[in-house]
């Protein structure tokens, strides 16, 4: 993998649109049955606009922007190979149907240990009004030849 | 789970309570499931010629629907998904998918640490299939009242 990708900050991935049936249907996927992720009177009466969305719903967004590093000419990451180390989600605020999301991607740092690669990728995810809402950070993890 | 809780009391929490347990029973169709939902088709989560041809020793589960999962008792007993705001995993182990008899995981939840200050918790989750964890540092700052 290309050392010199550390710092890079990708241009904003295009803007996401969180849609409520999508919102039912990731919740339903990760086996989420709580009612303020599926019925809007429920989200609301807790103060919400509308359905929640579950803690790691942020990963379909994130998606775009992984996929723009994967692609990245000079980046040398054989999509092969490459294993998912870890993953955290750090949230101002929960994502909610409705959001109109841009996400961008930095690479916070490439590591070589051995035969792999690491490298992580910060998706800083903002809303219409610019504001946080919240930060996905994945270690992926390139195997070499052992 | 489902039922719509109260929100739980920081002032009763102790470090090394169990706040929540589950059993997640995950089929085939849980994988299919997740891929359309999350946008990701890598096929070794549906295909055993793929997965076979990689090295391994099955169709696994999507990590990320294991942590999507995991989660899950916390967003119960907490009351609000939007009281957890900072959760991460490291993959340990994967989670290999029968087609016939699929997979059982096993969650438990316990009480880490408590930060007055802020009035959150942080839980800590053991991620259990077939014997051993799957995930580790798998941890959730869950907001209280």
């Amino acid at each position: 993998m290309n050392p010199e990708l550390q710092g890079r900050v990708f241009p904003p991935a295009e803007p996401y649109l969180v849609g409520r049936e999508k919102v039912r249907e990731f919740a339903r996927a990760v086996f989420a049955t709580h009612p303020i992720n599926h019925d809007t009177e429920a989200a609301q009466a807790a103060g919400y606009a509308d359905v929640v969305a579950p803690p790691t719903f942020a990963v379909v967004v994130q998606e775009h922007t992984l996929a723009q590093l994967l692609a990245e000419p000079d980046a040398g990451i054989d999509f092969s190979r490459v294993v998912h180390g870890d993953q955290r989600f750090t949230s101002t605020r929960p994502i909610v149907a409705g959001d109109l999301l841009t996400a961008t991607l930095t690479v916070a740092s490439v590591k070589t240990l051995g035969p792999h690669s690491m490298v992580t990728a910060e998706t800083n995810v903002t809303d219409a009004a610019g504001e946080h809402v919240v930060t996905a950070i994945s270690t992926l993890v390139v195997r070499g030849d052992e | 789970m489902a039922a719509v809780s109260a929100t739980p009391s920081f002032d009763e929490l102790a470090v090394g309570d169990v706040v929540a347990e589950h059993e997640f029973a995950l089929t085939r169709d849980s994988l299919v499931r997740y891929a359309g939902a999350s946008g990701d088709f890598n096929p070794i989560h549906y295909r055993d010629d793929v997965a076979a041809s990689v090295g391994l020793p099955g169709v696994l589960a999507h990590g990320m629907l294991t942590m999507g999962f995991a989660v899950q008792p916390v967003v119960d007993w907490a009351g609000d998904p939007g009281r957890v705001l900072d959760y991460q995993v490291r993959f340990t182990r994967p989670v290999v998918v029968d087609p016939s008899f699929g997979a059982k995981v096993s969650v438990s939840a316990k009480v880490g640490q408590l930060d007055a200050d802020a009035r959150a918790a942080r839980i800590d989750l053991t991620v259990t299939f077939d014997g051993a964890t799957v995930l580790g540092k798998a941890q959730v700052r869950v907001v209280l009242g």
